[in-house]
């Protein structure tokens, strides 16, 4: 599995009711089932992740994650998970507000725009950045929305959210203390817990 | 001889099932006793964990997959998804394809004799509903000791009798294939139906559905009928694709009769099904169509509705349908995710409109097959042996 369902998996507690936005074909919703008993459904449009959903037995709905989540109702969920897909939504801020709607917390994963590596084809280099996370040219990418660890902890400031966890997703070479300590820096991948406030409605 | 295509279930012979006993029908009348017309294609396993049930739709019958004989120039109406290797797989499935009551391919129905007056049943035919047609389908089940079905699974109105077992009956059946189908008629629907009912009832011919005793068929208002159903079934590309605006001779010819390709398909269609399908039929399904709507009695609730069903679900809609459009497919979805029941949802992206649950689409096979694996699977059905599918043709 990627680095960052690694970390997820052992993140989602036993026997819960998740939603997987972008599930692409069903890896984690899959060894959730297996190995925590957990439920739920992930939502894809790629056609081949959906075929491979539906063989593991994963449920899978063809539904596209800009038309939002309406047919969830409010807290049907214990965990709304979506790895890699924030990026390309037309309003990720309106999307997190919609995952907390559904569940009172989510786990967001995505592409960290300051890696290093990001940098220096930036800074240095002048070039928009690519990599294995960032893998698209400038003009067919539909990551269309780019952030880093710090912006996205300023969004969930501002909306007041509360951030319970925080994990890198890193390559192996790389020191898991660097990536620890300076996770804007070295961190490639953000991946992040996030809940409602105690004080929110829906307890 | 003509050889058999060799994905083909091979030649194969409809069986008549009797029952005597009475079938209580939601209008409130009875049917003292009927027949019900049925093929079957594979080999039931030991254990009867292997069957698949197929349900047709509204001009739909029996004959599902195979040939009657080696000169019939088309195979059964799902062959392209029931067979050795194909999405419903004959290798692992012992497949049961029956003509519904109220049919006119063989099983009790308009044209048949009602036993209490000696004359046709004709227009005296009681109106069957989606669940009498599930409830004869479990006695045919019963009748094949097949006490639970790995999968029900049927496309449009066959669709609805799935869903309806899911309700009904659903200690018995191990997975849902609901293709193309829609948890209840629009008022459009609707209306193209009734369109289609006058057409037959206002035909001279119609005798107010005793055509049987005048020797008389009412061909013309059946015709009529077809033709505006076929309308909804393809989509407006598919018939722009198929026909454009491409004249059926050189010249425009200022007159009534044939001008355009379309007008030319359209009466063909119609003509063919005017001869071999019974307007009483027709008439009885069409409303059996408009009557289904499992959330009425949930004041339109249709979470609540489905709340009985245990098993999971497989919902297939297609992007250019607009009779049943995929928004109908989600509808059934979104009512089962509230419900917190296991369902699987692809929209698959093909031209053909309404008709393409009868047509192959890579995707839509990957999909369907896909599903049935993981179903035999999880049942630990074994694919059969190679000899014994040895086709004996």
């Amino acid at each position: 599995m990627r680095s960052d369902l690694n970390v997820i998996h052992e993140w989602v507690p036993q026997g819960s009711r998740v939603l997987d936005l972008g599930c692409g074909d069903g890896t984690l919703l899959h060894a959730l089932a297996q190995d925590k008993s957990v439920t739920g459904y992930g939502l894809e449009i790629d056609p081949d992740g959906i075929t491979s959903c539906i063989a593991k037995g994963v449920n899978v709905i063809e539904q596209n994650l800009d038309d939002g989540l309406a047919n969830f109702d409010d807290n049907s969920c214990d965990l709304v998970i979506m790895t890699q897909a924030l990026q390309a939504l037309r309003r990720p801020d309106l999307m997190l507000d919609e995952m907390l709607r559904v569940a009172r917390e989510c786990i967001i994963t995505f592409p960290n725009f300051a890696y290093w590596r990001h940098r220096v084809h930036l800074g240095l280099r002048g070039y928009m950045p690519v990599s294995k996370t960032l893998p698209h040219a400038w003009y067919d990418t539909p990551n269309i929305h780019l952030s880093t660890f710090n912006d996205f902890e300023a969004l969930c400031r501002d909306k007041g959210l509360a951030i319970i966890d925080r994990a890198v997703g890193i390559k192996d070479h790389e020191g898991r203390l660097m990536s620890r300590l300076w996770p804007n820096l070295f961190g490639e991948i953000a991946i992040f817990r996030v809940s409602r406030r105690n004080t929110d409605s829906g307890q | 001889m003509p050889e058999l295509p060799r994905d083909s279930v091979g030649l194969v012979t409809p069986q008549t099932a009797h029952f005597d006993d009475p079938l209580l029908l939601v209008c409130g009348k009875t049917l003292p006793s009927y027949d019900l017309v049925y093929e079957t294609y594979g080999t039931l396993n030991a254990e009867r964990s292997n069957a698949v049930l197929v349900c047709h739709a509204l001009s739909g019958h029996h004959h599902a997959a195979g040939y009657h004989s080696e000169t019939d120039r088309k195979p059964g109406w799902w062959d392209t998804h029931i067979g050795p290797g194909k999405s419903i797989d004959t290798n692992r499935f012992f497949v049961v394809s029956l003509n519904n009551l109220g049919g006119c391919h063989g099983s009790t129905g308009p044209s048949s004799t009602n036993p209490e007056t000696g004359r046709l049943w004709g227009p005296d035919f009681p109106l069957v509903t989606v669940s009498d047609w599930v409830n004869s389908q479990v006695r045919l089940a019963d009748h094949l000791g097949i006490e639970r079905f790995a999968a029900i699974v049927g496309g449009s109105l066959g669709g609805m009798q799935v869903l309806q077992w899911t309700l009904s009956y659903p200690e018995r059946l191990a997975s849902a294939v609901v293709i193309a189908a829609t948890p209840k008629l629009s008022a459009q629907n609707i209306a193209f139906n009734e369109v289609a009912r006058q057409a037959i009832r206002s035909d001279r011919d119609f005798h107010d559905g005793w055509y049987g005793e005048h020797d008389t068929l009412p061909r013309h208002g059946l015709r009529l009928a077809r033709m505006v159903g076929h309308i909804t079934y393809l989509s407006e590309d598919a018939m722009g694709t198929k026909f454009g605006r491409e004249l059926r001779f050189d010249d425009l010819n200022f007159g009534f009769d044939v001008d355009f390709e379309v007008e030319s398909y359209l009466r063909y269609q119609g003509d063919a099904f005017s001869t071999s399908f019974d307007a009483n039929t027709y008439l009885l399904m069409t409303k059996a169509l408009d009557y289904f709507d499992p959330a009425a009695a949930y004041q339109g609730d249709l979470a609540k509705a489905v709340a009985p069903a245990q098993c999971p679900f497989l919902v297939v809609s297609f992007s250019t349908d607009w009779r049943f459009p995929p928004s109908r497919s989600k509808e059934l979805v979104n009512a089962l995710i509230r419900s917190g029941k296991s369902v699987s949802y692809a929209n698959i992206d093909s031209p053909h409109g309404h008709d393409a649950f009868l047509m192959p689409e890579p995707r839509y096979q990957d999909v369907f097959s896909s599903f049935m694996t993981r179903i035999a699977e999880q049942l630990g059905l074994k694919p059969a042996q190679t000899q014994e599918t040895a086709h004996a043709f």
